[in-house]
């Protein structure tokens, strides 16, 4: 039998996206404040969305991400700070008159129009010669899969209907930046997914920078280039979907992006981009230090991801592995979730696994082992 | 005894089903109107019947003919007082109407969309001039617009006129600055509920799509607003139309109404059924031209797309 060639393991890459992109900044924000009284609701944010970008803006409720996407559309000033959007300062300028165009939450369907007056809305303005108006409409309302239904009423749309024409109402202004104000979060779990891939393939066909405001972390990771993850009006981490869930700098933005064990851990040895820590459970480690990484006496928390933790059946061994025992089982369809109790760490760790092996099956009591790889076990900040 | 337990399974029936009854919907919406439903019946459209059965008969003097005839509404529509009467209650509402909603909407679009915390308050004080008496709201017109009133003191003493009009008061201006004063809160209410029901995100949507403030005010707020606009119209138009009273106290000669002549018939002219036709065509009329406003604003919401 011939001996077929390992497949390579591929390289992770933590900071590129799959495209190439301009580096030219579309939006500069610069130390932007809004005060409410002597609430902050956004408390000095600074961040560069790229153009041609597709750029989330992701963080629980009162976070302040809506808050700055409606300063960026201009129907909020900011307290202090100043925003840019192609080069120009925004200061002064009414939304009106911004590079912007914006998708509602709540879609802002005109109801006394339909679809094509909607989606014509903003072009009468221009006033557009011989068939240009309509030729674009027709266009816009292709790009979103609506044509035909150019003379239904706003009140005669499906939900998923609305929000097309709302897009399509928005990309027929052709704006350097499109907004979306949490689009997806009115449909049902099965459209929101399909929206997903279709926002995203429209924004690579469009080529517009696309700002997108959500607290649902799956959509902000399956649809966008960049991610910046808001709490409490300050800005915690930009970065890239798969370094923001692989390397969050700190607890709350792990927790936030799915779930996460964390791991005490003693700092042996510090140097210029690494940290040897000692822990209890899977003792001394080595681990990239993170970039804003602030020593605080001689602890460090480490975590790791769920999925990343591995049942070791049978006989197998791995090169690093942990040993504990079950003490929860959840299943959840084609994943079990796993709780497993571990020899001197203070809180039992949770274990995704697919139930390919039969991980569904063990019972609670049982003995277990767990591979892992030393990488996937990252430190972060409090 | 044997009897009595006979006799309960059939009471019980009765009496499931008196409550299922009860409980089926039209019942109980009939029986939520009715005390209404039977109030109206007996006060309004008993007369209405008995005022229409007027009409078509003939008065000798004390006594009422009632054989049937249309010679009243011949009567009613040819004569040229009767004419003029109906044309001017009917210039009169609608010019009254027109500048009511014109005068309301500015208020009613104030409190909406910049009252604040303080709509209520607004909306409060709008309703301070009711606290007095219809009469004496009219009354005080007369003080203002009078010989010797307010106004032309004012104008004389500011130099402007050198003796007093009498051109303010007793003819049909006078009878629709009036009015208009006293139907604006009844305009302002509807449009309020209806630019309160206009969602805001709407004119957010249209400023981001490039309107300025006066253009997404054309577009998008009034036309959603229409239907208020449609409701003051019509909540105005049709009781000026059978004002009695405004022009009796400062309509003199010339602000006379179809409204004074119905009551001059049912009173000193002693002519039930002419005074009856008049109150008919009248009441057609208003049917007519509140239909035909509800058209005309549709259309011009239509328009505005």
């Amino acid at each position: 039998m011939p001996e077929q060639p390992p497949i390579e393991r591929p390289q992770s890459d933590r900071t590129q996206s799959d495209r190439a992109q301009s580096d030219r900044a579309m939006i500069e924000i610069r130390n932007v404040t809004r005060s409410y009284g002597s609430f902050k609701a956004l408390d000095d944010a600074s961040l560069t969305i790229r153009e041609g970008e597709f750029f989330s803006l992701l963080g629980p409720s009162g976070c302040g991400k809506t808050t700055l996407l409606r300063m960026i559309a201009g129907f909020d000033n900011p307290t202090s700070g100043s925003i840019a959007v192609g080069g120009q300062p925004m200061e002064g300028i009414p939304a009106n008159r911004r590079p912007t165009n914006m998708v509602f939450q709540s879609y802002a369907i005109f109801p006394h129009l339909n679809v094509e007056q909607n989606v014509a809305y903003g072009l009468k303005r221009l006033k557009l010669q011989g068939g240009e108006e309509k030729r674009r409409v027709e266009e816009a309302l292709a790009q979103v899969s609506l044509t035909g239904l150019g003379k239904r009423l706003a009140t005669e749309l499906s939900g998923g209907q609305r929000q097309r024409v709302a897009l399509a109402r928005a990309l027929v202004m052709r704006p350097k930046v499109l907004l979306l104000d949490e689009p997806l979060s009115a449909l049902d779990k099965k459209l929101r997914e399909q929206m997903q891939v279709e926002l995203r393939r429209l924004q690579q066909a469009v080529g517009i920078t696309f700002v997108l405001v959500t607290h649902d972390q799956y959509e902000a990771l399956a649809m966008s280039d960049r991610i910046a993850v808001m709490f409490g009006g300050r800005i915690a981490q930009v970065a890239s979907p798969k370094e923001i869930y692989q390397r969050p700098v700190n607890r709350q933005v792990a927790d936030f992006l799915g779930g996460m064990n964390f791991v005490k851990a003693e700092i042996v040895e510090e140097n210029g981009a690494s940290l040897i820590v000692d822990t209890l459970g899977f003792g001394r480690v080595k681990t990239d230090k993170p970039k804003a990484f602030v020593r605080n006496g001689g602890a460090a928390t480490l975590g790791i991801r769920p999925e990343r933790l591995r049942v070791l059946w049978d006989n197998a061994t791995a090169k690093f592995e942990v040993a504990g025992k079950v003490v929860e089982r959840h299943y959840f369809g084609e994943i079990t979730h796993l709780i497993v109790e571990i020899p001197g760490l203070e809180k039992p760790l949770s274990v995704t696994e697919t139930n390919d092996f039969g991980a569904d099956d063990i019972p609670v009591g049982t003995p277990i082992r767990l591979a892992y790889d030393p990488e996937a076990l990252v430190a972060m900040g409090d | 005894m044997t009897a009595a337990v006979e006799g309960s399974p059939p009471l019980r029936m009765t009496r499931a089903r008196r409550n299922a009854l009860l409980q089926s919907e039209p019942v109980q919406g009939f029986a939520l109107i009715s005390p209404t439903f039977l109030y109206a019946l007996l006060l309004l459209v008993l007369p209405i019947l008995v005022v229409i059965a007027h009409s078509f008969w003939t008065q000798h003097y004390l006594t009422i003919d009632r054989t049937f005839t249309l010679e009243n509404y011949r009567v009613a529509l040819t004569e040229p007082i009767y004419r003029d009467l109906l044309w001017r209650s009917l210039y009169i509402s609608l010019t009254v109407s027109l500048l009511t909603v014109i005068l309301a909407y500015p208020i009613a679009y104030f409190i909406s969309f910049h009252g604040g915390r303080h709509k209520s308050l607004w909306l409060f004080l709008i309703t301070i001039p009711f606290w007095t008496s219809y009469l004496l709201r009219v009354m005080s017109w007369k003080v203002i617009l009078g010989y010797n009133g307010v106004l032309n003191s004012g104008l004389m003493g500011l130099g402007i006129i050198d003796e007093p009009s009498t051109a303010l008061l007793y003819n049909s201006s006078a009878v629709i600055i009036t009015l208009t004063h006293a139907w604006a809160a009844f305009a302002i209410l509807p449009i309020f509920v209806s630019l309160e029901k206009v969602d805001r995100t709407l004119v957010e949507a249209a400023t981001d799509l490039g309107d300025g403030p006066l253009h997404s005010f054309l577009r998008v707020t009034l036309p959603l607003s229409a239907p208020g606009v449609i409701s003051a119209a019509l909540i105005v138009m049709i009781p000026t139309v059978g004002d009695y009273v405004t022009p009796k106290l400062v309509g003199g000669k010339d602000g006379v109404m179809i409204a004074n002549a119905i009551q001059a018939q049912f009173g000193k002219a002693a002519n039930w059924p002419l005074g009856a036709a008049l109150s008919v065509t009248t009441m057609l009329i208003v049917t007519l031209m509140a239909g035909a406003t509800v058209l005309i604003i549709r259309a011009l919401q239509r328009l505005a797309r």
